[in-house]
């Protein structure tokens, strides 16, 4: 078969032409990329560290058992299947893309506070095969623990390791439980929910309740503290070359 | 038609067995379940209602649950008004459990006695006074 000059301008016409299905093709998608950043709110917390390092890691400790008190955590010994939904992490595992020898010794050596980012384009979100995991208008990434199957795709997916799995029914290791919050079953993934139900009260997240150096509000208000913290200090986010946009920013 | 005298009484049989479950519980009353709903926390109450009516409830609550959780859950609304136009907190410890706390004597008795097995109770605490 010959293609002669007029025949193959006319069928790279009309492949070009298929780029005007690009708008339909978003439309299904779902995809609108201003959606999440225009007009509503943006959770996040700021951590001052400086203002942790004069407390001690203690700090760290406490604000994890009031988060892991109030919604029901256990308390699991074996590391491998123990389940955290925030906890102190060394600088080298926490940043350990921003290390570097001449590094102040004091930052390696001090515990950094980690948790859920609730990331801008969280990948947990895009893995979920239920849609157990899904994003709120908020910001906030969301479980649905009664549609949650236990593939773990989003422990895989989540690059910050925030996700953890309950490999045992975990109502023997909670020693208290708090009768206002579900715990969870065997076989389901949990993880930090920015303490959507107190949010819903009117409280802080617990883990901010009880520490002053952490500081919660919503990024798309530029009248709120944590605007102006980061507005006027140096802060760093963890992994941020991945583009996950994570929402937890550390000043130091 | 051959063999009738072996195939005409195994109709029979077969029709016998195979109606088995309509004519076995003719005569009987439908069993009674017993199932408590008075509770202190109920008796205190000014007008002892339900979210929604007694009839619905009976029939319906398992969607009206479903329901509560998905508002809450992935369309975080946490308020609930019913058919009079009453408003109510969308919550199974609060509101549900807030007057229904003999789980054993209320939830279980149907539930048991009808074989199903819902599994809220795998993660949602039961109401205090029934772990006594």
């Amino acid at each position: 078969m010959t293609v002669n000059r007029r025949k193959f301008i006319g069928a790279g016409l009309l492949t070009l032409s298929g780029l005007a299905l690009i708008p339909t093709v978003n439309v299904f998608a779902g995809i609108d990329k201003n959606k999440l950043s225009e007009g509503t709110v943006r959770w996040g917390i700021a951590m001052d560290m400086e203002a942790l390092a004069t407390k001690g890691p203690k700090v760290i400790e406490e604000a994890a058992a009031a988060c892991h008190r109030v919604h029901n955590v256990p308390k699991i010994e074996l590391q491998e299947e123990a389940v955290k939904w925030i906890w102190g992490e060394p600088y080298e595992k926490s940043f350990a893309d921003q290390k570097h020898p001449y590094l102040n010794e004091s930052f390696l050596n001090s515990l950094f506070p980690v948790l859920c980012n609730h990331c801008d384009n969280a990948p947990c979100v895009r893995v979920c095969p239920t849609g157990a995991t899904f994003k709120r208008e908020d910001g906030i990434v969301m479980m649905d623990y009664h549609r949650c199957i236990g593939c773990r795709y989003c422990m895989a997916a989540c690059p910050f390791g925030a996700r953890s799995f309950n490999f045992m029914d975990p109502r023997p290791y909670v020693k208290e439980p708090n009768p206002d919050y579900p715990l969870r079953q065997r076989g389901v993934v949990e993880k930090c929910n920015f303490c959507a139900e107190r949010l819903a009260a009117g409280k802080q997240p617990a883990c901010v309740e009880v520490n002053d150096a952490l500081v919660f509000g919503d990024l798309n208000d530029e009248k709120s503290h944590i605007w102006k913290m980061l507005n006027s200090r140096y802060s760093i986010r963890r992994r941020p070359g991945l583009g996950t946009g994570p929402n937890i920013y550390y000043l130091v | 038609m051959y063999d009738a005298g072996k195939i005409i009484p195994g109709l029979i049989i077969f029709l016998i067995l195979i109606t088995f479950p309509l004519w076995y519980s003719l005569g009987q009353s439908a069993p009674v379940l017993g199932y408590q709903v008075e509770t202190p926390e109920i008796e205190q109450l000014e007008e002892k209602e339900c979210v929604e009516s007694v009839s619905y409830m009976r029939a319906s609550h398992m969607r009206l649950l479903d329901d509560w959780r998905n508002e809450v859950v992935r369309n975080s609304r946490r308020t609930y008004i019913n058919n009079a136009g009453k408003t109510y907190e969308i919550s199974l410890e609060a509101t549900c459990f807030g007057c229904h706390t003999n789980k054993a004597d209320f939830c279980d008795t149907c539930h048991s006695s009808l074989n199903v097995e819902p599994d809220c109770w795998n993660c949602h605490s039961e109401p205090k006074e029934s772990q006594l």
